[in-house]
């Protein structure tokens, strides 16, 4: 979705201001909202691609106002309300008032830390032969889809190389509406700041995404 | 609600905010109704506060300045080589590291959300998950290092990484000019996390800390 989340190449957010010794967690509670994500995520609740979705579907001004874990939380809300783990009465009553839900892990218990400390795997056995290689040219399609993308804004029509293919791996855009993992091959892509940005960029710029294969097309 | 509330209005924090109110009440519908145990929540912020953070990362990039074959494994696959080493072998499959070179450096962003390989560098800073980097870094990095204090001669490359699916990317940086014949351990301490996201260098021997 063209969401406010899409933010490369916006203007006008200002500087980036580094805190010198920034301390892991700002507030208590923001080690909590990452510990219930991760703990619902791994109780199969959901995919890490629908907690993105549901961040980016908060409405655009309470995106930009709300800090990282208070968007965490938020989500994290909808999330769970929508698939019917919590009720707005339990949320009205701040307690369990009605019966949960099966979980398709079960429940996550203190057994369970130490697995979530490695990142999941995402690479998935190929369904077809690879579309491209390393050195083809692509362009980005021109797409805008109405739900969760991981294509970003700004590569969209644009012309860029295949640098690197990372094997097939679990399709973000299916994943994120409970529609399949749908494995694609996922590239490197590389675009040359020029292209992306106009004449007037730095020439000594490059960017690259990782770009899944629906993303793209032969030129 | 206790009675705390009904008197404390000195700003002494003893008062709940909203936030905290309704991540309070989430964790306990959650844990009554059986979803997830308390104490393992209070076990997945232990485990980030004291096992991950660029201290893994930063012996990954000693070792790579020490042992050539290391180096050339790391770059290769970085999940595979990372995964030889004992001490910080725990990284997921998609780890990738780039390598900067007297005429590349490379940097990392998430535009989309807040992408970052946690095993190696622990949480992302509040600024590389803030707007500012996540809307400029692809479009002026120039102008980003500069807020990091960080110049580049103009005819350095810059590339920059857009983290858009579940590849992780860890910055190879230089290894620092005056460290011949150090050892991995005492080059270590040189790495920085920012030198790993490619917002900035290592640190200089003799440099103050």
């Amino acid at each position: 979705m063209n969401g406010v989340h899409d933010m490369g190449g916006m203007d006008g957010f200002g500087k980036v201001e580094p805190e010198p010794n920034e301390p892991m967690f700002h507030q208590e509670w923001e080690s909590r909202v990452l510990a219930m994500v991760r703990a619902m995520g791994a109780a199969g609740a959901f995919s890490i691609d629908a907690s993105r979705f549901y961040r980016e579907t908060l409405p655009p001004q309470v995106y930009l106002s709300s800090s990282y874990y208070r968007k965490w939380l938020l989500g994290l809300e909808a999330l769970l309300l929508d698939k019917g783990y919590i009720s707005k009465d339990d949320v009205a009553a701040g307690h369990a008032v009605a019966p949960a839900k099966s979980l398709k892990h079960g429940k996550f218990s203190i057994a369970d830390v130490e697995r979530i400390m490695v990142r999941g795997k995402f690479g998935r056995a190929a369904p077809a032969a690879a579309k491209f290689k390393a050195g083809d040219r692509v362009r980005a399609k021109n797409i805008h889809p109405a739900t969760h993308t991981r294509l970003p804004r700004y590569v969209r029509g644009h012309v860029g190389v295949v640098e690197r293919d990372h094997g097939c791996h679990v399709f973000p855009d299916t994943a994120a509406n409970d529609a399949g993992e749908h494995p694609q091959w996922l590239y490197t892509v590389v675009f040359d700041g020029r292209e992306l940005w106009g004449p007037d960029s730095d020439p000594t710029i490059k960017v690259s995404i990782d770009a899944f294969e629906p993303y793209l097309e032969a030129i | 609600m206790s009675e705390h509330d009904h008197h404390h209005h000195d700003h002494d924090h003893s008062e709940l905010s909203e936030t905290e109110l309704r991540v309070r009440a989430l964790e306990s519908i959650l844990t009554e109704k059986g979803y997830v145990e308390a104490a393992a929540l209070d076990a997945i912020v232990q485990a980030y506060e004291t096992k991950i953070g660029p201290h893994n990362g930063a012996r990954v990039v000693a070792k790579a300045w020490t042992d050539p074959a290391f180096k050339k494994a790391l770059l290769e696959d970085a999940s595979k080589a990372v995964g030889t080493l004992g001490h910080v072998s725990r990284v997921g499959d998609h780890l990738v590291a780039i390598e900067n070179t007297p005429g590349r450096h490379n940097m990392v962003v998430c535009t989309l959300c807040s992408c970052y390989p946690w095993e190696m560098l622990g949480l992302p800073p509040v600024w590389y998950k803030a707007s500012p980097y996540r809307s400029r870094a692809v479009k002026d990095p120039r102008g980003v290092l500069a807020d990091f204090g960080v110049s580049l001669p103009k005819e350095t490359e810059i590339r920059v990484w857009d983290s858009t699916a579940e590849t992780r990317f860890l910055v190879l940086p230089m290894r620092p000019a005056g460290t011949e014949g150090w050892s991995e351990e005492q080059l270590v301490d040189l790495v920085t996390r920012d030198s790993m996201i490619g917002t900035g260098f290592p640190k200089t021997p003799g440099a103050p800390s």
